[in-house]
């Protein structure tokens, strides 16, 4: 069976917001997908539907070929779901949290082992612990053993690194990998933009719209502008002073930089650096460097923000 | 069957890991029941009166000597000043105030009307009610000595009253355990299996856990029975520490089968876990649960007839009392338990009952979506 999802025009509302307007996307068998964006784009509703727990205002989709309205029996069959916030039973041990849901999806642990083999050996040694009492990572990787539990065909991950330190983060997405090759689809939301790198294809929603779609190579050769990092010393006012120079495109805080982009073609940078120290900047340093995923949503969001 | 089972695995390790929940749900009982039956009696042990009498006759004497020599009253002063009497009855020191005019016992020997007034402290309605029901029933008793004495004395002829005698069908000592013990079980079956049940699957709600039971092939029967076979236990077993309570603590004869107890018991508690579980998928957080529960708690129970008889509510009153679960039950069982009535007496009472389980259950199965 291919697991394939298709969406078409998706939209969900809740009362005066519009969640999600008109969402269409396709999604191969045995993807490694990645939804970007930032809180309230729209990624938890659209995963709620698709896991058959709200229904759609207009629009449908298809999880394997079974309808998401009609057919949602069959889909609950083949779906790994992971909530955004822990939601297995804190005062249950790891493993009766894992047994308790092997026999809701009518299974056994043993039957499963292959699936799970690689995560379950790192909460073995924790497996009478109550979940409640475990840390974050681990909590995560249990919780994705219970999604795994049934051996489903696609798996959706509602931002399952979001409050989980960079090791675990690491070793969380080896684990995807590893889960992808035995031919799962995964789609993963989370608002780290440098996750998106890891995906195979990535969409980037914003206010219930999907900006960009397309590999995290493709989305960022999109970006066609040159992109300068500048460093300062008092990075507010660099803020400041490069948003109120005339040919300024766009201007974003980016850590220890600002990321600048020219309205014109040739930047001359002697030009910008001598406006910036006549404006009493000083250590000013600028630098050509290349678009990541973050900037690529950035400029996406300020496009679409300008057309609304 | 086999979901069904673990999902009563997982109930009950959750009841039982829940370390501060566990005394309450199996001292609770004891605690209330032991606490209840003793303070919620109607029996006055105690009235204080202040008497005035300004008549000091050997009749307003005698009177006066009746309460002295009765227990529940304890006369507190005897002075001559109505304003005084008041004054006290104002401080709340006393009860109720008995006065007695200058030519009380001139009237009674002139065989004229001759009257006591009785002033009572009704900011309690219900014990002013008692205070007056007691003294009257000591004067009633004054009255009718002195009538056959005034009648003997004439030798007119022979007296001829009509004497009220009295059976107490069932508890003939008009005892208060017997009557309140049976109403304070349910009461306590009642907060057991609402509570616990508007709290369970609101709590899941609230701690998220019923998104990822809700994306599982579960179906919502099994879901809901497993939720319901615990509380019917705890329920079970509160209503038989209840009852071994009051056969060997209370000594309450139990006349009626426990058994019967039991299947009323069970069709009762379908009907209240029903509306707790309807409560429950209606609410979003256990807060509102708790309001919502204790609302309809606070409704039934004192409309139920545990304190005050249900034939004394406005007909409106009685009406809504057919929708009430808790009054069928605290029916049925002072039936079973004080009159020992058997299955076919309470067989209309127990369809109505079942029916409102019936009803209960699959409106809340009914209302528990999986998807919104």
């Amino acid at each position: 069976m291919k697991s394939k999802i298709s969406i078409t025009n998706l939209s969900k509302s809740y009362g005066d917001v519009q969640a999600l307007k008109g969402i269409n996307l396709d999604i191969e068998h045995g993807e490694l997908f990645g939804l970007i964006g930032p809180d309230g784009a729209g990624k938890t509703s659209l995963f709620r539907l698709l896991a058959t727990l709200l229904l759609p205002d207009s629009g449908s989709a298809t999880l394997c070929g079974f309808d998401m309205v009609k057919e949602y029996k069959h889909i609950r069959n083949l779906l790994g779901y992971m909530p955004g916030k822990f939601s297995l039973y804190q005062d249950l041990s790891v493993l009766e949290n894992f047994n308790f849901f092997a026999t809701v999806f009518n299974t056994k642990i043993e039957d499963n082992m292959d699936m799970i083999r690689d995560i379950w050996l790192q909460i073995e040694p924790f497996k009478h612990r109550l979940a409640g009492k475990l840390s974050g990572g681990m909590k995560q990787k249990l919780a994705l053993c219970c999604a795994l539990i049934h051996q489903p065909k696609i798996l959706l991950l509602d931002e399952p690194t979001t409050g989980v330190d960079v090791v675990s983060r690491n070793e969380f997405w080896q684990m995807l990998k590893s889960l992808k090759a035995k031919g799962i689809t995964i789609i993963v939301a989370t608002p780290y933009m440098d996750e998106a790198n890891l995906c195979e294809r990535v969409a980037l929603m914003q206010n219930g719209e999907i900006l960009s779609l397309d590999t995290p190579a493709g989305i960022i050769s999109g970006f066609k502008k040159d992109l300068y990092a500048i460093q300062g010393q008092d990075i507010y006012q660099l803020l400041l002073d490069l948003r109120a120079y005339p040919y300024a495109n766009s201007v974003f805080p980016f850590g220890q930089s600002v990321h600048y982009t020219d309205t014109r073609e040739d930047v001359s940078l002697s030009e910008l650096k001598d406006y910036l120290i006549s404006k009493g900047q000083n250590k000013i340093e600028i630098k050509r460097i290349t678009a990541g995923i973050e900037d690529c949503f950035m400029a996406l969001s300020q496009q679409n923000n300008v057309q609304a | 069957m086999r979901t069904i089972k673990y999902i009563l695995q997982k109930e009950f390790l959750q009841i039982f890991r829940n370390k501060s929940m566990l005394p309450i749900i199996f001292a609770m009982p004891i605690i209330q029941l032991c606490v209840l039956v003793f303070a919620a009696t109607f029996e006055m042990k105690n009235t204080n009166l202040y008497i005035v009498d300004q008549d000091l006759s050997s009749h307003s004497r005698q009177i006066i000597s009746k309460f002295e020599a009765s227990p529940f009253f304890t006369i507190k002063h005897t002075d001559f000043s109505i304003k005084h009497a008041e004054d006290e009855l104002f401080k709340d020191n006393v009860d109720a105030i008995l006065h007695f005019e200058n030519g009380f016992g001139n009237a009674v020997d002139k065989k004229e009307a001759a009257s006591v007034q009785v002033l009572v402290n009704a900011i309690d309605a219900s014990a002013a009610g008692l205070y007056n029901a007691y003294i009257l029933s000591v004067i009633q008793d004054y009255n009718q000595k002195l009538e056959s004495s005034i009648q003997t004395t004439i030798k007119k002829q022979a007296v001829q009253q009509v004497q009220n005698t009295y059976s107490h069908l069932f508890n003939p000592e008009m005892k208060y355990i017997p009557y309140m013990l049976p109403g304070i079980l349910v009461l306590l079956i009642t907060v057991i299996g609402l509570f616990l049940s508007a709290m369970n699957v609101v709590r899941e709600k609230e701690i998220g856990t019923i998104e990822q039971i809700n994306v599982t092939p579960i179906k919502k029967y099994q879901f809901l029975i497993g939720k319901l076979i615990p509380f019917i236990f705890i329920g079970f077993f509160e209503l038989g520490i209840g009852l071994i309570l009051a056969a060997f603590v209370f000594k309450i004869p139990i006349l009626g089968s426990v058994w019967l107890i039991y299947l009323v018991a069970f069709i009762y508690l379908l009907t209240i876990l029903g509306i707790g579980l309807f409560i429950s998928t209606q609410t979003d957080t256990q807060q509102q649960a708790m309001f919502i529960a204790w609302f309809f708690m606070i409704i039934f129970i004192l409309m139920s007839g545990l304190f005050t008889p249900t034939e004394s509510m406005p007909e409106w009153g009685q009406k809504m009392n057919l929708l009430n679960p808790v009054a069928y039950f605290i029916k049925i069982i002072r039936m079973i338990m004080l009159k020992g009535s058997g299955f076919m007496d309470i067989l209309k009472d127990l369809t109505i009952l079942s029916l409102y389980s019936i009803a209960m259950l699959s409106f809340a199965t009914n209302r528990y979506k999986k998807t919104n």
